[in-house]
């Protein structure tokens, strides 16, 4: 399509924001106001498209109807969702993004005429959008309810998983050239939509919950991928631009966040694959016993210690517990003890989630501490108290080279005096691997929902 | 190949360059609204949704570029709104902290 230059120009404008926008949000301080400023670009996008375009009565008609049902529907959905079901709800949107992706790239297939053959350029890129944008559609779904915990979570294999796999993305690979050398028209698209929805689902499928955040990043960056790919298919630089953005720092981003949880990325999508899951038939309990003890005993602990560290998890964000939590410290901190949190830097189910979900408590900044900042100080405290943290503090990441997050770096609760572990059950955590911790010497548990039993914490504390 | 893929193809190489450099500096706490945020500037593909919208013939066509609009709508709205509720939460904090306990 042959744009006119002040509509380059606009849209040059909306990509000059979108990059300004991406940058304001590496700092805490500009970080709302780059979301905005992207967000203005985003608009400036859909206003010069607008103008750019010649529209048919029935054509605006429909479009603002389909703007009219999408923008409710997304804004509420936002403005809806629990901070904590955040990470479902970015996968959900990314999921929506990568359809309309692949859809885009089919319309424009499906008006070359019958009797013309389409350029070689158009004809990879509608195919590359179309595989990529379907799987980051089903990968997404999948990602979502396993998150939504609609299914479980663990990893799900079946033998010949890994030949089927390879075998359904070898197809993938013949019949887009196939499509793209011009055998196949019309037909082999929607057959290449179809496989590649299967393999977006059979990709998700084998990875476990506690992985989901850096699966949703990668599948954040394919969509971006896509997106460029249809700015090749209809010709705009703005797509592009916005896309190719995505792609490229989506794909750094999942980088860093398998790099904190101290894996490859491969080991992390792969990992699943042929791996006898050994420590979930071993079970629990059994022979080895646990100390567990009550809230007056614990708050007296607590109360009388010079310096806490808190380590807060999903747990603690599931139970909404992250205003009482503040109230504990606060009262803590009125008799004089040092009460710091340690933020791993995955707890909750993304990484910085943990920080956002403090941050709604308004917890001050600088009480949280990141992993390197404070696992030295684990050694002084006298109470690692751990709400609704279990992986995160396995000692078994450091100590059992079979287990499933050998060499994720961890918090070193255990070097404290005392750890407290408030859990709702002995049962082991997302990973869905034991934690010795729980039977070490050093260890009392409080069992129940995170908010109640600090709750009576906070009355316990005061108390004493 | 002519004027336009060469110059689609040199923003594409300088963007994906600029994509990398752009967030190398962000610290952990900020990862996850940057993805939500990085989420919100894909739905710009509601562009892309848009042009089809305005070429698209006959019913299958206009049909499936109608859910694509709806799609990419959601993206892009619902992207800016959930990483502005996120970010919300860092702004400075007010006296109102200090009295809640």
């Amino acid at each position: 399509m042959h744009l006119a230059p002040y509509i380059v120009l606009l849209y040059l404008l909306a990509a000059v924001l979108f990059i300004v926008g991406l940058h304001q949000l590496s700092s805490p301080k500009h970080a709302r106001s780059g979301n905005l400023v992207a967000a203005l670009g985003a608009l400036i996008a859909v206003g010069t498209t607008i103008a750019l375009l010649h529209h048919s009565t029935l054509d605006l008609v429909l479009l603002v109807v389909a703007i009219a049902i999408g923008a409710p529907v997304g804004a509420v959905a936002a403005r809806a969702v629990k901070m904590t079901a955040m990470p479902q709800m970015v996968a959900s949107f990314n999921g929506v993004g990568g359809g309309a992706a692949a859809l885009v790239a089919i319309v424009e297939f499906l008006r070359v005429p019958a009797n013309s053959s389409p350029s070689l350029v158009l004809s990879i890129s509608v195919v590359f959008a179309v595989v990529i944008g379907a799987i980051s559609f089903a990968g997404s779904v999948i990602a979502y309810t396993k998150l939504q915990e609609l299914m479980r979570g663990t990893p799900i294999t079946y033998p010949g998983q890994q030949p089927v796999n390879g075998a359904v993305a070898a197809a993938i690979v013949v019949l887009g050239v196939l499509v793209v050398v011009g055998t196949l028209s019309s037909l082999g698209l929607w057959l290449l939509l179809l496989l590649a929805l299967v393999l977006g689902v059979a990709f998700v499928l084998p990875i476990g919950g506690a992985d989901m955040p850096v699966v949703i990043s990668l599948l954040n960056a394919f969509t971006g991928l896509a997106v460029a790919g249809d700015g090749f298919v209809v010709g705009n630089p703005v797509l592009i631009v916005g896309g190719t953005l995505v792609g490229a720092s989506g794909t750094f981003l999942t980088k860093m966040m398998s790099d904190a949880m101290g894996r490859s990325l491969g080991n992390l999508l792969f990992g699943a694959f042929g791996k006898i899951q050994v420590s979930e038939a071993a079970g629990p309990g059994g022979a080895k016993s646990v100390r567990s003890g009550s809230a007056e005993d614990i708050g007296t602990l607590l109360a009388y210690s010079q310096r806490v560290i808190i380590v807060p998890g999903y747990g603690l964000a599931v139970a909404q517990a992250q205003h009482v939590a503040r109230e504990l410290a606060d009262a803590l901190e009125k008799r004089g003890v040092t009460v710091d949190y340690a933020i791993h830097p995955v707890a909750g189910r993304m990484p910085g989630h943990m920080n956002v979900l403090l941050a709604e408590a308004n917890v001050p900044y600088e009480q949280l501490k990141e992993m390197d900042e404070i696992n030295d100080a684990f050694k002084t405290a006298d109470v690692a108290l751990v709400v609704g943290a279990n992986d995160v503090v396995n000692p078994a990441a450091r100590n059992s080279p079979g287990s499933p997050i050998y060499g994720m770096p961890i918090l070193n609760a255990d070097e404290a005096h005392n750890i407290v572990f408030m859990k709702r059950s002995m049962r082991p955590g997302f990973a869905g691997i034991d934690n010795e911790l729980l039977y070490d010497p050093k260890t009392i548990m409080l069992f129940g929902d995170a908010k109640d039993s600090l709750t009576k914490l906070v009355a316990a504390v005061k108390a004493a | 190949m002519n004027a336009q893929l060469v110059n689609e193809i040199s923003i594409f190489v300088l963007a994906v360059f600029l994509g990398f450099e752009v967030i190398s500096k962000v610290p952990t706490i900020l990862h996850t609204p940057l993805m939500s945020g990085s989420n919100a500037i894909h739905g710009v593909i509601l562009v892309g949704a848009m042009v089809i919208m305005s070429e698209a013939t006959g019913p299958l066509q206009i049909v499936v570029a109608f859910v694509a609009v709806i799609l990419a709508t959601v993206n892009m709205v619902g992207g800016y709104v959930v990483t502005d509720r996120m970010l919300e939460m860092f702004k400075s904090r007010n006296p109102r902290g200090g009295a809640r306990s």
